[in-house]
């Protein structure tokens, strides 16, 4: 039986053991970020990649193997059908917290990007969740990402590629009723002369493989962590085939 | 004697095929439910619903579904044409119970729409709220409902209290509220063909709800 002078030890012990993460080692830290990731603690992230910066890590080393790290563990989960939604955005808001000190460090080292992708949801569809998770995981990924939002018509798409001239086009959408436009704009662009100027990917809860082939897209992303795979494998092959 | 006849039905439909049995005295139909929670995971949808035929193939004369395509990307119908059986039409049940043209309306009117029928007002909390755990992280309702602009309560029944309710979710989601009464569109009108094909003389009165 437990009384209360041995409930008020316990509780004692439990706070002794508040993990305190200036004290961890370089890799426990990142393991332990990884977990905090996966649960969606944005403050210990921050702290977490505040640490890191002190202990002379670079911007990059710490985007690529704590955030990046810890989300493509979240990106597999989710696949795996472990994690849903809700854990996943979490997760999301917890890495923009260390983006938010990352991203300015990043800029000033004038790494040039890897990449560049223009990214929108459809016409007609106003979802845009799977798609700011592309957006963030592209950018994690060395990516330039410019997020034209929702609702895009194709002149929309069409401004944008004008404007930005990206590698890569990226079209989301959540409905089976709007990813029918994901053609309309891929005919545009094949009518203009313009597809083989970039990459195609879609992505959207009610797509499939088969979709995005036919509607002539390069390739569909299943989620955020394979489209941040795919995006900088199917750029390195366009440009190597470009080598010759 | 009359033909047995089974709907398999998406469990936010159990209440209306019930209201609709009773009404138009359909002793031929019995009823056969899977659990709306599903929906959260439309991909399991279709395996689930090619059990509940297979375990009932022989025991019915004929088996209709109850769902729309639901988020299935078309893996529902894969399934109901191999084994034959015949669903509701359109993408989802606001879909059908909203007709396809007043729902297109909607959609084209205000692409953000968050719709509710009789159904998610009665379960918002359980079905809606909790499954997004907007009820330990508020901060995420941006995420969600950022891009929305207005609640649309498709309503199956007059329910001054599922109004509440509607009414209720839709201040919890900071939207505003309309309301656009419905009734039971084509899901009664399809089992109606469904329940007519398989058993003619029953009477053929819209059900006003």
């Amino acid at each position: 039986m437990v009384n209360d002078d041995d409930q008020t030890t316990a509780t004692a012990a439990d706070d002794d053991e508040d993990i305190v993460l200036a004290e961890l080692a370089d890799d426990e830290l990142i393991e332990q970020m990884h977990d905090d990731l996966y649960d969606g603690l944005k403050e210990e992230i921050v702290e977490g990649t505040e640490i890191l910066l002190k202990r002379g890590w670079s911007a990059e080393k710490v985007l690529n193997e704590a955030l990046v790290g810890g989300m493509k563990i979240v990106g597999i989960d989710f696949r795996d059908g472990i994690l849903f939604v809700p854990e996943v955005l979490l997760a999301a808001n917890a890495m923009k917290g260390g983006m938010g000190i990352l991203r300015p460090l990043l800029a000033e080292t004038g790494v040039e990007p890897i990449g560049k992708m223009v990214i929108g949801t459809v016409k007609g569809d106003i979802h845009d969740i799977g798609k700011n998770l592309v957006a963030m995981m592209l950018e994690g990924a060395g990516f330039e990402v410019v997020d034209i939002g929702i609702n895009n018509a194709v002149e929309d798409f069409f401004a944008a590629i004008e404007e930005h001239k990206p590698d890569i086009l990226g079209m989301s959408a959540l409905l089976t009723t709007t990813m029918p436009y994901m053609k309309v704009v891929i005919d545009e662009m094949v009518r203009q002369g313009i597809r083989d100027d970039y990459i195609v990917l879609v992505g959207g809860a009610p797509l499939t493989e088969e979709f995005g082939t036919a509607v002539g897209a390069d390739g569909y992303c299943r989620d955020a962590a394979q489209a941040a795979d795919m995006a900088p494998r199917m750029l390195e092959e366009r440009r190597e085939a470009a080598r010759g | 004697m009359a033909e047995r006849v089974l709907v398999i039905a998406c469990g936010a439909l159990a209440r209306e095929i019930v209201a609709l049995k009773r009404h138009f005295g359909w002793q031929h139909l019995d009823m056969q439910c899977i659990d709306a929670r599903l929906h959260n995971r439309p991909a399991l949808i279709p395996e689930r619903v090619r059990q509940k035929i297979c375990d009932n193939k022989n025991r019915y004369d004929r088996i209709f579904v109850a769902y729309g395509d639901c988020g299935t990307a078309g893996e529902l119908d894969r399934v109901l044409a191999d084994e034959q059986v015949e669903r509701l039409p359109g993408a989802h049940c606001y879909q059908f119970l909203a007709g396809a043209d007043r729902f297109e309306a909607l959609a084209d009117a205000a692409p953000g729409t968050f719709y509710l029928t009789d159904f998610l007002a009665r379960h918002f909390d359980k079905l809606v709220i909790g499954p997004l755990k907007l009820d330990t992280h508020p901060e995420l309702r941006d995420a969600y409902f950022g891009n929305y602009t207005r609640l649309v309560y498709l309503s199956q029944t007059v329910n001054p209290e599922l109004k509440q309710r509607a009414v209720t979710a839709a201040r919890r989601l900071e939207l505003p509220f309309e309301q656009l009464h419905c009734g039971y569109g084509a899901l009664e009108q399809n089992l109606k063909t469904w329940l007519t094909e398989s058993n003619d003389g029953q009477k053929d009165t819209r059900l006003l709800a």
